[in-house]
C-alpha cells in the first residue's frame, strides 16, 4: 500500500516536471525547444525511472526511452547517422542483450533501498551540481556556427561524410580497422565464455 | 537551444548513471549505468561537433564510443550470466572465489 502510494506520488511528480520542461521549452526557443524538451525529459525521465523502479524489466524498458531520446537529440544536433546507429545498436541490441540477461536472472524486488538512492543522489547530485556551476560560471560557450559542410549539399546529410572519413586513408581507415578487430575479439570471446559448462566453471575440488 | 541546453543535459545523464552504479546491488543495474554515463559522453562529442563547426571528429569519436559500447556489453552480459551460473546470484558483492 505504502510503495503504491510512492509510485503515484513520484510518477505525478515526473508528469508535471514533463509538462514544465514542455512550457520552458516553448516559452524559450519555439518549435525547436518543444522538441528539444521532448527528448530531454525522455532521455533524463528514463534514466530517473531506472534507477528508481524496483524491477529490473522495468527499469530496462525504461532505458528504452532514454536511448530514443538521445537519438532525438543527435538528430536536433544533425548527427543523422549516429541517431541511425544509437536505435539500431543501443535500443535494438544492448538492450535486447540486457533483456536476455535479465530473463535468465532471478527476479530481486527487494533489492532497491530508498536511503541508498537518496545517499547516492546526495552525495553525486551535490557533486555535479557544484562542478555545473563552476563550469557554468567560467566556460565561454561557443555560440551557433556555421551550418556544416552536408547542409550546404543538399539533403546528404552527415552518413556519406563519415563513411568517406572511415575508408579515407588519411583520415580513420587505421581506426575502423582496429575497432573491426576489436568487436571480432569481443563478440568471439563472449560466445565463448557465455557457453561455457558448468563443469568448466567449478574449483576443483581437493584431491579430486 | 544553445550548448549549455545539451551539456547540462548530459550531466544529469553522467548523474542518473553513477547514482545506478553506486545505489544498486545487482550487476545489471552496474552495466545500464555504464551504458547511461557513456551516453552522456556521446552527448556531449556530437554537440560540442555540432556547435564548434568542426569536421566531423566529434560524431567519429561517438561512432567509436558506440562500437566500444556494443563490444563491452557482450562481454560483460557474457561474463554476468557465469558469475550467475557460479554463485547463484547477481550481486557483485557475492563474486569472492579468490578469498579462498
Amino acid at each position: 500500500m505504502k510503495q503504491e502510494l510512492l509510485q503515484r506520488i513520484f510518477y505525478g511528480a515526473l508528469g508535471l516536471l514533463t509538462l514544465l520542461a514542455f512550457g520552458v521549452g516553448l516559452a524559450a526557443a519555439g518549435g525547436e525547444g518543444l522538441a528539444f524538451a521532448l527528448f530531454a525529459v525522455m532521455t533524463i525521465g528514463g534514466g530517473i525511472v531506472c534507477v528508481w523502479e524496483r524491477s529490473v524489466v522495468r527499469s530496462a524498458f525504461a532505458l528504452m526511452s532514454t536511448f530514443t531520446g538521445i537519438a532525438g537529440l543527435f538528430v536536433l544536433l544533425e548527427a543523422d547517422f549516429l541517431a541511425m546507429a544509437q536505435i539500431l545498436i543501443y535500443v535494438g541490441g544492448i538492450l535486447a542483450l540486457l533483456l536476455f540477461a535479465v530473463m535468465l536472472t532471478p527476479p530481486d524486488l527487494g533489492e532497491r533501498k530508498l536511503s541508498r538512492v537518496a545517499v547516492a543522489t546526495a552525495f553525486v547530485g551535490g557533486g555535479v551540481l557544484w562542478l555545473a556551476f563552476e563550469v557554468a560560471r567560467t566556460a565561454q560557450w561557443f555560440k551557433r556556427g556555421a551550418p556544416l559542410d552536408g547542409r550546404a549539399e543538399g539533403p546528404h546529410g552527415s552518413a556519406e561524410r563519415i563513411g568517406v572519413g572511415f575508408l579515407a586513408a588519411e583520415q580513420y581507415v587505421i581506426a575502423f580497422e582496429l575497432a573491426a578487430v576489436i568487436l571480432t575479439v569481443a563478440l568471439v570471446a563472449a560466445v565463448y565464455v557465455a557457453r561455457r559448462k558448468r563443469a568448466d566453471l567449478e574449483p576443483e575440488k581437493e584431491g579430486a | 537551444m544553445g550548448l549549455g541546453a545539451y551539456v547540462a543535459v548530459s550531466a544529469a545523464l553522467f548523474a542518473l548513471g553513477l547514482i545506478a552504479i553506486l545505489s544498486r546491488r545487482n550487476v545489471i543495474y552496474i552495466l545500464m549505468g555504464i551504458e547511461m554515463i557513456l551516453n552522456a559522453a556521446n552527448i556531449n562529442f556530437v554537440a560540442f561537433n555540432r556547435f564548434g563547426s568542426m569536421q566531423l571528429d566529434g560524431q567519429m569519436f561517438a561512432v567509436f564510443t558506440i562500437i566500444l559500447a556494443a563490444a563491452e556489453a557482450a562481454v560483460a552480459l557474457a561474463i554476468v550470466l557465469n558469475v550467475f551460473y557460479l554463485f547463484d546470484s547477481v550481486k557483485p558483492g557475492e563474486a569472492d572465489l579468490l578469498r579462498e
